[in-house]
């Protein structure tokens, strides 16, 4: 069983809103000090395929990962997780692509490599938050896709998913080979991974594919949409701090406050 | 000026879901700044009733795939009915709610199409004959404006981002009924279970108020006293992912960018310092409330009303003082 995990490098979403900032000329943010780190979502991806990997004799875990040279630090992080193999994907001239090229880039380098009976992605990146690779990807490879998945069990022929509902959950079932986008549970919280498995990770060999390496079709890596502009919001509200001098007194003041918005 | 096709879904009663009205009422708006007309599909078991309603919202026309086989959600057909549908219906803009159906059907629409997709959309500006989709990106902190580089789009409204426009029920509209024979070999997703949350269990997405707790709470014995504080208001707990990771309360309850994005009337924050992540999650909560030691912690930033006190000296006597007026 071949079982692939599409990762994104993303920046570090817990960056202070005061810091953070737009460049207006290429309307990215400015990174400043912040790090660039394996987008959440993703590491929960990889955590759930690393653990059905254990579960499955024989079965692999290549991660993809789709980005420039410094992306690569997410694949050694794969590697730290016990992944098999590590793929980046990256050509000079992709620039600004939107959640489907994306996505037809990743399927396209999956069937390079020969198919997957299991592909697992984060539901929804930290930075754009679009939430169409998942389904792009099954699309483009004509497979069925779940979407806010915690859990997977596989049997011979399926895949069972628990999935997020509307008021509840579901448990779907599906035919190999299927896409699933990933959300965080009990289940799926990142491994701390041990010493020598991040000393190992380091002498690992990352495969590079460019665009001649898989057969894309130019005008699907066409991003569908272009970020004409992008300004960062003063979300500041003006605050009311009551101004009771101890417990009881705030205590009072609030009760009144509560009651007076009339939504109790 | 563009023709925009709205997939309304229906709930269990057949009437309208909440989505459905938001993305029809946008729709409405953007047909006025566009000269556009909007249409709409439903697909369902029994789509009558929600067809009327889509009128009353301003569909002129509604397109109905209905079968039996419809009456449970499932991802391959709904995707092969509304293709077939936007195909017939000459459209250049389909729009849905980015909820938990939209988040199946967006991607995959829009591929089958050849249609640019952008998801989790709030509003949209015009510029002379432009038009951009706007929509926030980086967990909230900014806002981009997009264009579309294809003939059609697809877009998927955020949930609980719209004003609900007025339905006025005088409004008359054409329903189509849509010869859609059901193709079975399609169908690879197959629902096994379905479980209903408990009642008293309401989901974070779906609360009007929620009491939520962060590391200042010490511990889980913090969470007890919320709990009791939060069923007096009628609300649900909710809490910061140092609280979660920290063993006091399971994750499901975990708000925030990476956990529960909710949308409360009445969000208070107790001993949650805001942190950005924290913050994505709350950006459409009505009024927030933050009960913090530190007068810096940047969840003040964020709310309308803060107290500045430990909360353990504040909680009793206003549960107490609510209690009086409430139960």
């Amino acid at each position: 069983m071949h079982i692939v995990v599409c990762l994104k490098h993303v920046l570090d979403p817990e960056i202070t809103p005061r810091y953070f900032q737009i460049d207006p000329e290429t309307n990215r943010p400015e990174n400043g000090d912040s790090d660039m780190v394996l987008d959440s979502f993703a590491e929960n991806a990889l955590e759930l395929a690393i653990q059905l990997r254990d579960k499955t004799p024989g079965a692999t875990v290549t991660a993809i990962c789709l980005g420039d040279e410094s992306s690569e630090e997410v694949l050694r992080r794969a590697f730290a997780f016990t992944a098999n193999a590590a793929i980046r994907v990256w050509d000079e001239e992709w620039e600004n692509l939107d959640g489907q090229a994306v996505g037809h880039i990743l399927a396209q380098t999956i069937k390079t490599l020969g198919g997957a009976e299991l592909v697992l992605t984060g539901y929804q990146a930290s930075d754009i938050e679009e939430g169409l690779v998942g389904p792009v990807m099954a699309e483009e490879l004509g497979i069925p896709c779940v979407t806010l998945v915690s859990e997977l069990e596989l049997d011979e022929e399926s895949v069972q998913s628990t999935c997020e509902a509307e008021g509840g959950y579901t448990v779907m079932s599906v035919p190999f080979p299927a896409v699933f986008t990933i959300i965080s549970s009990e289940t799926n919280v990142p491994r701390l991974p041990k010493v020598k498995d991040i000393r190992l990770a380091r002498s690992k060999p990352i495969t590079r594919f460019e665009s001649d390496d898989i057969d894309l079709d130019p005008v699907r890596c066409q991003p569908g949409v272009k970020l004409e502009r992008a300004y960062v919001l003063n979300r500041d509200v003006n605050c009311e701090i009551l101004s009771g001098s101890d417990g009881t007194e705030l205590a009072a003041e609030l009760t009144d406050k509560l009651l007076a918005l009339k939504i109790l | 000026m563009s023709k925009i096709l709205i997939f309304a879904t229906i709930q269990q009663d057949e009437s309208l879901s909440s989505g459905a009205k938001e993305a029809l009422s946008f729709g409405s708006r953007l047909a006025s700044a566009t000269a556009g007309s909007i249409e709409a599909v439903l697909v369902g078991a029994e789509t009558t009733t929600g067809a009327k309603e889509a009128i009353a919202f301003g569909a002129s026309k509604v397109y109905t795939v209905t079968n039996p086989i419809l009456a449970e959600y499932q991802v391959e057909l709904f995707v092969d009915s509304l293709f077939t549908v936007f195909q017939q219906s000459g459209a250049d803009v389909l729009l849905l709610s980015f909820d938990r159906m939209g988040k199946d059907l967006a991607g995959r629409l829009a591929t089958r199409i050849g249609a640019s997709a952008i998801t989790e959309v709030t509003d949209f500006r015009t510029e002379g004959s432009k038009l951009t989709w706007v929509r926030p990106i980086y967990g909230d902190k900014a806002y981009g404006e997009y264009s579309t580089t294809r003939s059609k789009v697809v877009v998927g409204i955020r949930k609980k981002s719209q004003e609900l426009a007025v339905p006025d029920s005088t409004r008359t509209g054409d329903i189509i009924s849509v010869d859609y024979s059901v193709p079975e070999d399609v169908v690879l997703t197959k629902l096994v279970v379905k479980i209903q949350s408990a009642l008293s269990d309401i989901r974070l997405e779906d609360a009007t108020i929620i009491v939520a707790g962060g590391r200042g709470l010490g511990g889980p014995e913090g969470f007890q006293e919320l709990q009791s504080f939060a069923e007096l208001l009628g609300g649900t707990v909710g809490a910061s992912r140092a609280a979660c990771d920290a063993g006091w309360v399971p994750s499901n309850l975990q708000v925030g960018q990476t956990g529960a994005v909710v949308a409360p009337d009445l969000y208070i924050a107790v001993g949650i310092s805001g942190a950005s992540q924290h913050l994505a999650g709350i950006t459409s909560a009505k009024t927030v409330i933050a009960i913090n030691t530190d007068s810096e912690a940047p969840i003040f930033k964020r709310a309308n009303l803060g107290v500045i006190a430990d909360y353990k000296t504040v909680l009793p006597t206003l549960t107490e003082k609510l209690k009086k007026v409430l139960v």
